[in-house]
């Protein structure tokens, strides 16, 4: 039976136990619920509980379970030599898999009958030329063992998918029957349904866990899978980023080196641009702006935090390239080549960075008490030399610390950089040059043609796992810093 | 008194009052007065940036509103299209575009002298440079819908191909023809001609808002409709999941967690989650929700759960800080009436914690429709937003693009009909994102509590 259906019953079994806990429970009662521990719809609710869980839990976990199961044992199925020369286990699967699909729709379609299909004498060239007919996708490696797979493969599925169905209505149905059972009058139905919404709310908790938990789980093992084919210290050292084309095992250096020059000259760039315009604007807001001078601009300035990324790369590539090479390019000065620079890239992401360097430093600046200004003041100093001797001082490692944050932000970003900054990897200190990120390539490598388990596109991985760690150790480092050196104001 | 305190030298009387500034308190003004140019150049700088940006989009992606069309009144000829006669609908089906395609251009042609415009040009073929490719497209849909039609005239408004756009817009200029192999000067006369007789007109073009997207040669049909339904379908997908998980760990970690390592752990989770960048995401929704899990490619359910994953943080945030406002009376007056912890909880303190929890999510979901990065990862890029889905589950698992990706799809092609229309979706996405920040403020203005 379909999941959908399966889970719509099982949901209708709920409800029926919450209907019959409730009013088993004040039929104990008398009718009075006054006389019970709990309110009626706590006992409706134990019911329901009891039946929702566990059924639920065990469905979810029999549908993990089951295609790997299926897999493993399909797999043994499948002789060695019947793996073509430069085929794999999964794109052998895979085959069984269309196979399989293809028999089904086949039935579906009245082209076939379910005992023809299952027939484990059927001739390959007739099964083959049935499925053509039925109009659905037959590559030419059907071969026998591959057709008995795909045969198994179906009836495997619908006995586990019988055998599943029958495990959760039984496991509804006594979980909530228990449930009715256990309504009487001193039974004490709110505190077990309270328990219950406790665990749901720390199994919600925990999707951060298990959100973290499966970006590096993702990240290690692709990773571990790439170094397998090339070899770590070539990516770490090699000054050279040149895919091959050819396929597996062709000449490409991947040295991730190039890459993170890029990523590295195009933040320095950006935060040359944030930082300055991002803190005096800061100090102006918090020191000399009126409060309606500060009404108004500070949500403008917001304003510029909230537009997508996607609309400063198409600036980037369309207003500020074509601008910059007016200027510098071959009717200027002949510094730049086309209009995808570090230049492009880095004004534009510094733009998109001035409002994060100037809320934060705000937020800082506001932090440090008043009492010292006061005392600044009190000795004579200007407004200005107060800011510039006091104040910023003492802010000066939550400034760090915003800087830092900008600068990881600034690593990460990737719409602005694949539009704006061009593909070529290189080593350069000219900051009109094309060059690329680790978050570009990122994109390129693993939406490009390359077949997904060549070392080409699980680098991908490799520069994902590289960028995390660089990410997160920047934050982690700039959180130290605020607060190592943070003055305790009292 | 001692003459030790007085000076060797008496000293010279100033003939300057002391309330005249001397030079360098003039100096220290000086550069006070600098300082704080700096700080408002630094925002001037900042407002700057912001009037470019907005008046570059808007300038640029006004025009892809606007379409040029033709008027012409097509003869649907009977002997082309239903040979047979006897307007069977599946005779008229097996007609293909390139029955139709040279009515169109013999329908033009002969407008074109019926107009008395002078042109060199003769034969029905050189109109193909005129006209849409998909023109021919339009004409078969409308006859399959009205095989009566068939024998008639019938006035159709077709859409001009997107050089001939792209001249009345200015973007092509006559030199730039000179140099492409699909139209030429001669062309461009015609069209001259035409136009004021309204033969050849530009106006509001509703395909691009509500069309969807086209094939790279066809720039002038391409629209942004089909990308709105699957951005819709993810954003349904991230309210729907992320909104009861934020808000249920957000109650947990702030009413109900103990303080120890296992409820550190977990804030300081996710507080890096919240930093992580958005492409990491993405390559953790293809490993896991692609190859482990085998979801379809390019469907919004995959973009919606990796989307949900990334806006988790931020409304966990903000659903913690409204809580966290909610002051400590209420809880207590609750607690002290009889009410369990979690009745207390439940009832009296998340309905007052509402509104900041509602326009948490909204920010969060604003935040989530402009995402690219992890989108492009688990294949929503490409022409594939080619059918309007025709209901939710094929919404959900049909390969869809989004919003975003689409404007990132166009932005990549060569032709610069695409750059326009690139600036147009730009503008639409903005409009989104306005409206739903406003809603928000609009939300939290009324809403808001002062305890």
């Amino acid at each position: 039976m379909p999941v959908l259906w399966l889970s719509l019953i099982v949901i209708a079994i709920s409800v029926a136990v919450f209907v019959l806990g409730r009013h088993r429970a004040l039929s104990a009662a008398g009718g009075d619920s006054r006389d019970l521990h709990s309110l009626p719809v706590y006992y409706g609710a134990n019911a329901l509980m009891k039946a929702i869980f566990p059924a639920f839990g065990l469905m979810i976990i029999w549908l993990l379970v089951q295609p790997l199961l299926i897999q493993n044992s399909i797999s043994d199925m499948i002789p060695e030599s019947a793996l073509a020369e430069d085929a794999n286990l999964g794109l052998v699967m895979s085959e069984v898999r269309r196979t399989a699909d293809g028999l089904d729709n086949a039935i579906a379609g009245g082209f076939i009958d379910e005992d023809a299909a299952s027939n484990a004498s059927a001739d390959v060239a007739d099964m083959t030329s049935m499925l053509k007919d039925a109009g659905q996708v037959v590559t030419s490696q059907i071969t026998q063992p591959i057709l008995h797979a795909a045969q198994a493969y179906r009836e495997m599925n619908s006995t586990f998918g019988l055998l599943m169905t029958v495990a959760v209505l039984i496991v509804a149905l006594t979980g909530g029957g228990w449930g009715v059972m256990q309504s009487s009058l001193t039974f004490r139905a709110r505190n077990v349904v309270e328990q219950g919404i406790l665990a749901i709310l720390i199994a919600a908790a925990s999707v951060a866990i298990l959100t973290t938990i499966g970006i590096i789980f993702s990240l290690v093992f692709n990773t571990i899978e790439f170094f397998q084919l090339y070899p770590a210290a070539d990516f770490f050292t090699l000054l050279e980023w040149a895919p091959s084309f050819s396929g597996r095992g062709g000449a490409s250096s991947l040295g991730i080196l190039p890459l993170l020059w890029g990523t590295i000259y195009i933040s320095i760039v950006a935060l040359l641009v944030a930082v300055p315009v991002g803190l005096f604007a800061a100090i102006y807001l918090s020191e000399y702006a009126t409060p309606r001078v500060r009404g108004i601009a500070k949500p403008l300035l917001e304003i510029l935090a909230g537009i997508p990324t996607i609309v400063y790369g198409l600036f980037a590539l369309l207003t500020i390239g074509p601008l910059l090479v007016s200027v510098f390019g071959q009717s200027g000065t002949g510094w730049m080549g086309g209009g995808r620079s570090v230049m492009t890239a880095g004004i534009a992401m510094g733009i998109m960075l001035i409002p994060f360097v100037s809320s934060l430093s705000d937020d800082i600046i506001n932090a440090v008490p008043q009492s010292l200004r006061d005392g600044s003041y009190g000795l004579g100093a200007t407004r200005s030399e107060t800011i510039k001797q006091v104040v910023l001082p003492a802010a000066l490692p939550g400034i760090v610390g915003a800087i830092l944050l900008a600068a990881s932000r600034a690593i990460g970003e990737t719409m602005i950089v694949v539009l704006g900054a061009g593909a070529a990897a290189r080593l350069s200190l000219n900051p009109f040059e094309a060059m690329t990120t680790v978050t570009a390539k990122i994109v390129s490598q693993l939406t490009g043609d390359s077949d997904f388990a060549s070392p080409e596109a699980l680098v991908a991985f490799a520069l994902g796992i590289s960028l995390f760690v660089l990410t997160l150790g920047l934050n982690v480092f700039a959180l130290y810093i605020v607060r190592k050196y943070r003055e305790q104001y009292e | 008194m001692s003459d030790a305190s007085m000076p060797a030298t008496p000293e010279k009387r100033h003939s300057v009052s002391l309330m005249a500034p001397d030079a360098r308190t003039q100096k220290r003004k000086a550069a006070e007065k600098r300082f704080r140019m700096y700080g408002a150049a630094g925002i001037a700088t900042g407002i700057f940036f912001l009037v470019v940006l907005l008046v570059s989009i808007v300038s640029s992606g006004s025009g892809a509103f606007q379409q040029t069309f033709i008027n012409v009144p097509v003869y649907l000829d009977p002997a082309k299209l239903d040979k047979n006669g006897n307007r069977d609908i599946a005779d008229i089906k097996k007609v293909s575009t390139f029955g139709y395609t040279p009515l169109i251009q013999e329908a033009l042609l002969k407008e074109v002298q019926d107009a008395g415009v002078e042109t060199p040009l003769e034969k029905r073929g050189d109109m193909k440079a005129l006209i849409s490719a998909s023109a021919a497209a339009q004409v078969r849909d409308v006859v399959i819908n009205n095989p009566g039609l068939i024998g008639e005239t019938v006035d159709f408004r077709i859409l001009a191909s997107s050089r001939v756009d792209g001249y009345l817009k200015g973007r092509v200029q006559r030199e730039d023809v000179a140099r492409d192999k699909n139209i030429d000067a001669t062309h461009l006369d015609i069209v001259d001609q035409l136009e004021p007789l309204g033969i050849v007109q530009k106006t509001f073009n509703m395909a691009f808002i509500t069309g969807a997207d086209a094939s790279e040669s066809r720039a002038e049909a391409a629209g942004i409709g089909v990308a709105m339904v699957g951005s819709l379908f993810m954003m349904m997908v991230v309210l729907v999941l992320s909104l009861p998980i934020g808000v249920a760990a957000s109650i947990y970690l702030e009413e109900f967690a103990p303080k120890n390592r296992i409820t550190d752990l977990i804030e300081v989770n996710i507080s890096n989650l919240a930093a992580v960048p958005s492409i990491v995401f993405g390559i953790l929704g293809l490993a896991v929700f692609i190859q482990f899990m085998h979801f379809p490619q390019s469907a919004p359910l995959v973009g919606g759960l990796v989307l949900t994953l990334m806006t988790l943080p931020t409304i966990i945030i903000s659903t913690r800080a409204s809580l966290k406002a909610v002051p400590p009376s209420i809880r207590d007056a609750a607690l002290g009436v009889g009410a369990s912890k979690m009745q207390a909880v439940f009832h009296h303190v998340l309905p007052l914690a509402a509104p900041g929890i509602l326009t948490g999510t909204i920010i969060g979901l604003a935040q989530a429709l402009g995402e690219t990065a992890p989108l492009l990862l688990i294949g929503m890029v490409g022409f594939i937003a080619s059918n309007a889905p025709d209901s939710i589950a094929s919404g959900l698992l049909d390969p869809n693009s989004a919003m975003p990706a689409q404007i990132y799809e166009w932005a990549k092609r060569a032709d610069p009909a695409y750059y326009e229309r690139a600036w147009g979706g730009i503008i639409i996405l903005l409009g989104f994102l306005i409206s739903m920040n406003t809603i928000a403020v609009i939300l939290r203005r009324r809403f808001e509590r002062r305890w």
